[in-house]
């Protein structure tokens, strides 16, 4: 197993300092990690469970079973599709599968460049301006498929 | 207690508040079918819906597990609603398992079945979809199949229970549909720091987690005719009569042989003749460690669960543990050295099978550290559930069986000390009744030490002895253990020996032990899941008052052994073929 580098275990440890009077920590630290570095791997969780004496097992249920939560590094832009029923109605399947389509990846997977990370959501509480999609929490009001290359593009052409 | 009344199908009952409906249900005379619920709420997640029952002043149907009584509550059983309810949990149930209920091994002792029955299931009512499977049989130990699971939680709460919180090996992982019951990453046992105890599978209601069997590998060396020699552990005797329906605590040491010598193993022996030199070697040195500034407190090293543990968790304390091999491994080396020359049997025909309450000894018998000459101290490790299946397989009937001895070869004797090994506190006492006889020169005259026994997660005693007082500790599943191994990583131990034994309870309540289920012991007390350990205990307690020989160091046979062959405790020879080595190991390798 890979180990990882120093500065990570002490700004893990710096995370888990910041809960230490709660009495259920466990959300807040993973949170914080997600924020962080975008995902959660089992060296951290190891981490995490002797700083809150919660088992791996345990905390590896909590990431497992929270979309929020990834155990893979996330790509630099991540494009989150809503398919709430609202957005779901208004076609946000065509438009996910459109990203999938340009992108060249599945929902939930992370493109090769490490530039798109595509994640599909429940909803997300926009429902007045369905169908949405946020990239890194910029939102896109009533999308339609044709507008989809478009945006990937801009992005793309960011990075060129 | 306070106390509440309910009426249960009309019928009116005064009950203590705070209990689920389904323990006062059982309290009042019905027996409500449950799946997941397990011995007092130990596990009860409410998931499986097997216990619905209506009960006013609730919105629909209720899982009686977790539900309170009330004060004025009706509770209905028995009504069309309630039980076309509980059929449909348990058809549900069924259509994402894998039915091949023949070839499985806990038929017999499955949950899933029992409930089926009761409630009228049907079969294939719902199909559809099923999750993806993982079978996962890398482990010598353990074997784990997700097509059988219920998702129960049964093994998630008695792993945490048994070895604390911050251990527990497995968790509920992925959401919906996808979930699944398995260690980290859905990995292996093997590549996961689990201490392969088998607690989990004495709990699991059904054919999801289950020990490995060997008894294939035993029919081959039959088959091969190999010289094949048995060696039964201390609290086989003490749980084997369940196999066959006797009351729990009933001792079956006399049937167990009969009926291994009609199994057609060629010797039958008794491991406690080598938990009586395991103390000689263990108490010598624990004695040398005293007197001559080792490490201390030294720590017993028969349990293989808590060994695995100690390897994953505690690799910079290695050095307490006593450095003896486990007493089925002992014999094993004897008889493929000593014994093999002394019938004139080549130790490569011989083959060693150990029975024993444990199923990490499977794993055990793989170490690479266990060899002797090349060749494996111990062949196949069955455990006492195997055991009874073997002797169903011969059609031998268990109950009408006479009691016979052990064989009486050069190995056979074996002390009261050595009965006890198999109940938690029994290898600090048997060691106690020889430390004592080697520093005071004379037997302790009340023979038992009393202070160490007990059921108790860590108990602690100091012995007087010679007017020098000796702190001992014994403690038995991780969650104890860690206590006293946390003191001395810190320096702050104060104690010069400590057993430990990886299963609450000890090897009674071994992880190869038969099954303790209330659903299938319909003449045992209401009670039987708190009391079964105590009653396999005083099996053993009473065998060991019943031996002439209460001392390992009085064993004739031992010292007839290190007279002959070993030379004296500790001497290079017995450390060649008696002593082992340990090593840390990673938790989650690659």
């Amino acid at each position: 197993m890979a180990h990882l580098q120093e500065p990570a275990i002490k700004k893990i440890n710096e995370i888990c300092d910041r809960y230490v009077n709660e009495t259920t920590p466990l959300m807040m630290i993973l949170s914080d990690i997600q924020k962080e570095y975008g995902y959660i791997p089992l060296e951290v969780q190891e981490i995490v469970s002797e700083r809150t004496g919660l088992s791996v097992a345990e905390i590896y249920g909590v990431v497992t079973f929270y979309s929020f939560f990834s155990l893979t590094p996330k790509g630099k832009y991540v494009i989150g599709c809503c398919l709430g029923t609202a957005c779901y109605v208004k076609g946000a399947q065509q438009i996910i599968d459109k990203f999938s389509e340009i992108i060249g990846i599945k929902p939930g997977e992370t493109s090769a460049d490490g530039l798109f990370t595509l994640d599909a959501l429940r909803c997300i509480g926009a429902c007045g301006i369905a169908p949405a999609v946020t990239i890194n929490g910029k939102v896109y009001p009533k999308l339609t498929v044709d507008a989809v290359p478009k945006i990937v593009e801009e992005y793309k052409a960011m990075e060129a | 207690m306070a106390k509440v009344n309910i009426k249960i199908e009309g019928i009116p009952f005064e009950v203590e508040a705070g209990l689920t409906i389904l323990e006062a249900a059982k309290q009042c005379g019905f027996e409500i079918p449950s799946l997941c619920a397990f011995n007092h709420g130990e596990c009860s997640q409410g998931s499986c819906r097997v216990c619905l029952v209506e009960a006013t002043g609730a919105r629909g149907l209720v899982a009686s597990c977790v539900y309170p009584v009330a004060e004025g509550m009706e509770i209905t059983i028995s009504s069309p609603k309630a039980t076309a309810a509980r059929r449909t949990s348990v058809e549900l149930l069924l259509s994402n398992h894998n039915k091949n209920c023949q070839q499985c091994e806990k038929n017999g002792n499955c949950e899933l079945l029992h409930v089926a029955k009761i409630t009228g299931a049907r079969d294939d009512m719902y199909l559809g979809e099923q999750t993806p499977v993982t079978f996962d049989q890398l482990t010598p130990t353990i074997v784990r199949d997700t097509s059988k699971c219920v998702l129960c939680g049964r093994c998630v709460a008695r792993c945490a229970n048994a070895h604390g919180k911050d251990m527990g090996i497995l968790g509920f992982e992925k959401r919906g549909f996808n979930t699944i019951v398995a260690p980290v990453e859905n990995r292996s046992f093997i590549h996961s720091p689990c201490i392969m105890c088998g607690q989990c599978i004495n709990v699991c209601p059904t054919g999801a987690l289950m020990e490995k069997s060997e008894i294939a590998r035993v029919d081959e060396a039959f088959k091969a005719g190999k010289y094949v020699i048995v060696q039964t552990a201390p609290a086989v005797r003490a749980a084997l009569g369940e196999e066959f329906g006797m009351k729990i605590g009933t001792p079956v040491t006399g049937k167990m042989v009969a009926a291994l010598k009609r199994l057609g193993f060629k010797k039958v022996f008794d491991t406690n003749f080598a938990a009586d030199l395991t103390i000689m070697e263990e108490g010598t040195e624990l004695l040398n460690r005293i007197q001559n500034g080792g490490k201390l407190p030294m720590i017993t090293s028969c349990s293989p669960g808590w060994v695995n543990y100690a390897e994953y968790n505690y690799g910079d304390l290695l050095d307490h543990l006593s450095s003896c091999k486990s007493p089925h491994e002992m014999f094993g080396a004897i008889l493929k050295t000593y014994y093999a020359e002394k019938i004139g049997v080549d130790p490569k025909d011989m083959f060693v099978v150990s029975i024993m309450p444990c199923s990490c000894k499977k794993y055990e018998k793989e170490r690479p550290q266990l060899t002797t000459n090349g060749l494996a101290d111990v062949d196949a490790v069955l455990t006492t559930r195997e055991l009874g299946r073997l002797i169903r397989r011969a059609g031998i009937n268990f109950q009408k069986l006479p009691d016979e001895d052990f064989d009486t070869d050069i190995v056979h004797d074996y002390s009261g000390a050595g009965v006890i090994f198999g109940v938690t506190g029994g290898v600090m006492e048997a060691a106690l009744r020889t430390v004592y006889y080697k520093l005071t020169g004379k037997e302790y005259d009340k023979i038992a030490f009393t202070e160490v026994r007990g059921l108790e997660g860590v108990r602690e005693a100091t012995i007087d002895i010679n007017g020098t007082s000796v702190s001992v500790a014994v403690a038995n599943g991780m969650k104890s253990a860690k206590v006293l191994l946390d003191d001395i990583r810190a320096g702050k131990s104060k104690y010069l020996f400590i057993e430990i034994m990886g299963c609450p309870g000890g090897c009674i309540n071994g992880g190869g032990q038969p099954y303790v289920r209330p659903a299938f012991l319909p003449n045992e007390e209401d009670d039987i899941l708190d009391t079964y350990i105590q009653k396999r205990a005083a099996a053993l307690y009473s065998e060991d008052e019943r031996q002439v020989i209460r001392q390992s160091h009085n064993n004739p046979q031992i010292k007839a052994l290190y007279d002959e062959f070993l030379g004296e405790p500790n001497s290079h020879k017995a450390h060649e073929l008696l002593h082992t080595t340990y090593a840390a190991r990673e938790k989650y390798d690659n």
